[in-house]
Parts: C-alpha cells; structure tokens; sequence
C-alpha cells in the first residue's frame, strides 16, 4: 500500500491553488487562515515521509484489516446479468471506509503538535473512525452531530461515548450533517493552536478534499490490484459508489480518474423524488456556491441560501458534494445518478438476501442503480461497499414493518 | 465623493463606537428603525448584518437572528428595498457584512453596483480569500467606491497583517481572541496582541471586535485601537425589544 503521492499531471487531481477545475479554494474565515494554511504547507511533506507512510501502513494492515477483500458477488451478478464484484469497506474494523481517512489524519495530527481533535458526523462512522484513533493514540476527542442523526443513529453515538469521545448535539438548521460540520468549524475557529479537524469527506477547504480523497485512495489501489488477481485485468468496465461529501468514491475513483475506459458511476442520494422537496440530489438540484469554505455544486436557494437536504441515510444528507466530484460532474467524467430512499431500501433488502450481506443505508444508494445500468454479461462492474448496515437496523426494521 | 468611513476618521480619530445588528431582525421593517436610533443616539459607524442561514464565524446569539430574520422574509433584494433612500435620512457610514455564496448569488458587480447606489460605504465578507479579491473583485470595488474591510486576529502573522492593511480600505477589523461571535472570552489577556497591533503603524485605522459588549470592554478596546464594534450584546439588548427606540437608546448609554 502508499499514499498516492504523486498524481502527476492529471486533470482532475487538484491544482497547486486547490482547484479542481472551477471548484475547490479555501473560503475560511480569516480565524481559520492559520491552521488551514499550515495544513496546506505541510500535508504533501508529511504524507510522503517514509515513517509516515509506514505507520500508516501497518495501521491500516494490522489494525483495520485491509486488504479489504474485493467480493465476486455471485447471486447479485446472476441477477444483474453482468460480474459485480463487491469492495468490502464493511469488513474494515469500525465497519466502513472511514476508518482509512482518520487513521491518515490521526497521524498528521500527531506529526503537527495537536493534543485535541475534532469531528463531524452525519451516519456517525466517521465519528466512531475518529473517536476510535483518538482511542488508539491517547488523544482527546469531540465529535458534533445533528441531533435528528443522534436519535437515527443511536448505536454509533453510544460506540462513540464508550470509545472516550464527547458527542454534542448540533441544534441549529436541519439538525444534520451541514450543521454539525458548522459547529465543528466553530469549534476550529475558537480553539485554533492546539486542536486538529479531522474532517471525514472530501469535502471542505482545500487540502481536505485532496487529502482525504489520498487517504481513502488504498480502496482504488487495492481494487486494481485485486482485480488483476482474479480477471487477469486491473480495470473494471464500471465502478459505482454513493456520494454524499463524496469520500469513498474519491477513493474507489482515485486511480481509475485517468484510465477513461472506466466507467465512474456516483450515486447521490434522492430521497423522496429529485423534485419532492425532500431530496439531496446535489447536481440535479444545485449549482455553484460556497459551503464550509469550498467553492463547489450546492443546494440553495435564488437568494443563495442553503437549502436543507433530505435522505433516509444520515451518511448522504448533504447539500453539497465535494469540489473534486462537481469537477467530475462538470467534465462528464463520471456519471452521477439518483437513489430514492425507497430504492435504497429495496436494494438493502436484496444484498441481504442473495448475498448474506447487510449492507449500510448508504452504500445501498450505489447498489440501487444496478437495475437501471445497462449491462452486460462480460461487464465487470466493482461497487464499493462503503459501510455495514448495523447502525441502520433500526430504520430497516421500521421499514420491514410497513 | 469621499466614502463616508473615510471622512468619519478624517474628522475624528478616537472612540469610534461601531454598532453591529442584523438586517430584519427583531422584525423584518425594524432596519431602518434601528439605523435611525443609532444615528440619534452618536453611534459613529454602523453594520448591518446580511443574513445567511450557514454563518461559520458567527457564535449561536447572532445566528439565531440571523434564522430570524430569514424567516421574517429578509434577503438581499429585500434589504436594498429598504435601503432605498435611506441616505435622505442616514449620514453615518454604512457597512454590509455578510458571508460571499449570497453575494456570488447576487452577483459580484451587481452587488457592488447596487451597494453604491442606495449609498453603503462599505462590505465585510469574512470568508471571501485576500487572494481572490486581490485577483478578480479589487478593480469592481474600486470602481464603486466600496470599502472591502478584512479581518486580522491574534493569530495572524506580521506579513499577512501587511498584506491585509494594503489591501484594506476604510479599516482593519481586529478580531480580539480567536473565536467567534459572542464567545465569553477575557480580553485583558490580550494586551500584548493589540499593543502588537499599535506598534505596527498601519495606514488604516483598527477596529476592534468580538467581546466588546459593555463600557469597561468597551474602553479597553478604544484605549488600543481607533474603536471598537459591538455585536452580540447589542442584539441581545434588542431581540425582546417593543420600543426599538427606547432600547437603542438606552443600550447606547451603558456603553459611553
């Protein structure tokens, strides 16, 4: 495993003025100047130090369990006409791909100076990843979520209490993941010296977007890898994921963004119906604008305000998508679709029953699409089974009521 | 014409009280009402909020009137409606601040354009880059004769303060501590910060802000600076308030 450290001369990599294309900057307050500079001056010098990448590396073999396998879902494929292999973020320890994004940062945290840690959390995977490393390395840890995500997500919040993390509720706006990456932010702007964001999407001023999308690159590495083991060739016809913020598809993305015979699919979330009202399908339904300090494509409304989302999962409640997904949008490099909670739902269902996996609300977004991909039965087609779908037994039991 | 900040500090140096509220807030027709008071009552500069539903810098006191005044039905075309000849009454300098996805929504120039004709002297953008501005807006302002105001805080180093002062007109915003709006924090201790400040000589007068809220916080400020902003205590005076006059009034003498 490395860090992808060196991108080269890509087009949809990020630029030395953090832009993907017209998206991505840092639109900080100047309170936050310092620290997102510092971070700006210092990642790339700290990612590629070989006792860095070493440390990371033996986390991620030793402590996370990756490899993550990559699955020939055998029953799905039969169904679907097509090979559908299946990246199992779900079996990484904590139960999702986020756990590779917060060991990175727990570590440049470190390598900075920073005693106390911050995070956001909508699912509360990237909660329980963060308060999971700050476990690990001693560190003190605050994590804000929604208060609505709080009560949808009730076993990730009490993993994080007994793993030493203090949840606080964000009560303002749509009680969600905008706002508790707002109250996250705050906390940034008041505590400044001492204390390290660990931020969980690609999402973000840069370099988070860049950094976390380096960090979470191990799942595109792994998949060519993987690939060329069991087919003989490194690159898939499709590889689909969901987006929210959009992490784990930068990272089943990452080094697939310049091989153009692979197809990228994003799933974003669509909630009721793209035009309910109740939707967080961002490029459907945004265009350009500014959410917590990067210029990207966002839900708002004429006089730009942003505009409160909707999703059955916590994890895609989100009003924008990361700067380097618009540029993905912008170019057509990849294609981005729509999952309704109801065909997110019926997916979930499905994998479990042909497959014997349960997976999270969220990665079910990407699983839904298969039914409207035209296929083949040769098409090698990867999903990236970004979380397992314990933390979402409640909604799926409520659901199987109905 | 000189913009109105810059003949406010080329008659008077010392003890500029700048008084910071919400557009539409408690009630979507108070603006005006409140810009009036201030003015009667000797406040030298004021600052009208623009409200945006993701304030990032804002503490939870000026957000909840931002929520407010949103749901009063504020927003940018509203607030150049009721700022339509407002000049005939108003003569102090006014200053809109507000975060920049509703001023790209807006338009940069339009905004610019419409800022100069109802007659506001100047804009505070927080999250808006010195390099962006420098870059692609600086010429627009210029243009208008719009102010761009920046924001300089105990962490900020002494080039970057420089650069800022270069680029700023009007004056500097000195944010006292690192935090945002409202945020109890001592400011004694930040003496050395803004004596810090003083030694730099700057071409532009500094204001100080955040935690400025009574006569005592009030009088360290100005002792190390041109004058201070009050934002918080200010909107909180206010937000109960059924004689918007009256509270105005009488929030002004608690502070001098």
């Amino acid at each position: 495993m490395d860090i992808a450290i060196n991108t080269g001369n890509s087009r949809y990599q990020v630029d030395k003025n953090g832009y993907y294309g017209r998206f991505g900057g840092a639109y900080t307050p100047e309170m936050l100047y310092p620290n997102v500079e510092e971070l700006q001056r210092r990642y790339l010098e700290i990612l590629s130090d070989p006792s860095f990448q070493q440390d990371f590396e033996a986390l991620l073999r030793d402590y996370v369990g990756r490899p993550s396998p990559l699955y020939f879902a055998k029953r799905l494929s039969e169904k679907y006409n097509a090979k559908i292999y299946l990246k199992r973020e779900d079996l990484n320890h904590t139960g999702a791909h986020k756990v590779n994004n917060t060991i990175g940062q727990i570590l440049l945290a470190q390598r900075l100076g920073k005693k106390r840690i911050i995070a956001e959390t909508g699912a509360g995977q990237h909660g329980v990843a963060t308060a999971t490393v700050c476990a690990l390395m001693g560190m003190e840890c605050v994590v804000y979520m929604g208060s609505i995500d709080i009560e949808r997500q009730a076993p990730n919040v009490a993993r994080m209490k007994m793993l030493g993390a203090t949840v606080i509720a964000a009560t303002s706006g749509s009680k969600t993941l905008k706002d508790a990456t707002n109250e996250a932010i705050r906390d940034w702007i008041n505590n400044p010296v001492d204390t390290h964001y660990i931020l969980g999407t690609a999402a973000g001023p840069h370099p988070y977007p860049d950094m976390v999308a380096r960090f979470q690159s191990v799942i595109s590495e792994e998949i060519k890898k993987q690939l060329l083991e069991k087919t003989g060739k490194a690159n898939p016809d499709y590889v689909v994921a969901c987006i929210g913020g959009g992490s784990n598809a930068a990272g089943a993305f990452f080094h697939y963004l310049d091989e153009p015979e692979v197809k990228l699919v994003a799933v974003e979330a669509g909630g009721k119906g793209v035009h309910s009202g109740f939707s967080a399908a961002t490029t459907q339904l945004g265009k350009i604008g500014i959410i917590h300090a990067s210029k990207t494509l966002l839900m708002q409304t004429e006089d730009g305000q942003i505009v409160e989302p909707h999703s059955i999962s916590a994890g895609l409640d989100y009003p924008g998508i990361g700067p380097m997904h618009a540029h993905l949008y912008e170019t057509g490099r990849a294609q981005f679709l729509d999952a309704t909670d109801d065909e997110a739902l019926a997916a979930a269902y499905e994998l479990s029953l042909l497959e014997g996996i349960i997976p999270a609300m969220e990665s079910a977004h990407a699983l839904a699409k298969l039914k409207n991909m035209t296929l083949h039965p040769e098409d090698v087609v990867v999903v990236c089974l970004s979380g397992r779908g314990d933390k979402d037994l409640d909604t799926y039991i409520r659901h199987m009521k109905k | 014409m000189q913009n109105r900040i810059d003949q406010l500090f080329a008659q008077k140096q010392h003890g500029i009280l700048n008084i910071y509220c919400t557009a539409g807030f408690p009630q979507l027709n108070d603006t005006l009402r409140i810009m009036t008071a201030l003015q009667e009552n000797g406040v030298d500069l004021i600052e009208l909020g623009m409200p945006f539903s993701d304030p990032l810098a804002d503490g939870p006191v000026i957000q909840d009137s931002s929520t407010k005044a949103l749901q009063n039905g504020m927003s940018l075309n509203k607030l150049f409606e009721q700022l339509t000849g407002f000049r005939e009454r108003i003569h102090v300098p006014v200053i809109l601040m507000g975060y920049l996805n509703p001023v790209l929504c807006y338009g940069i120039e339009a905004f610019c354009a419409k800022c100069a004709e109802v007659g506001v002297d100047g804009i505070i953008v927080p999250d808006l880059p010195m390099a962006e501005f420098e870059e692609e807006y600086k010429p627009v302002f210029e243009k208008y004769n719009l102010h761009l105001i920046f924001l300089v805080t105990p962490e900020t180093g002494e080039a970057r303060i420089r650069k800022i002062d270069s680029l700023s007109k009007g004056f500097i915003y000195a944010v006292s501590s690192s935090s945002t709006t409202g945020k109890e924090k001592d400011m004694s201790g930040q003496q050395a910060y803004f004596e810090r400040l003083e030694k730099l000589q700057l071409k532009n007068p500094v204001l100080i802000g955040f935690g400025v809220k009574d006569k005592a916080t009030f009088e360290t400020a100005t002792a190390h600076a041109n004058g201070a902003i009050i934002g918080t205590a200010f909107i909180k005076a206010i937000e109960h308030s059924t004689d918007i006059s009256g509270s105005v009034k009488a929030f002004v003498a608690t502070i001098r």
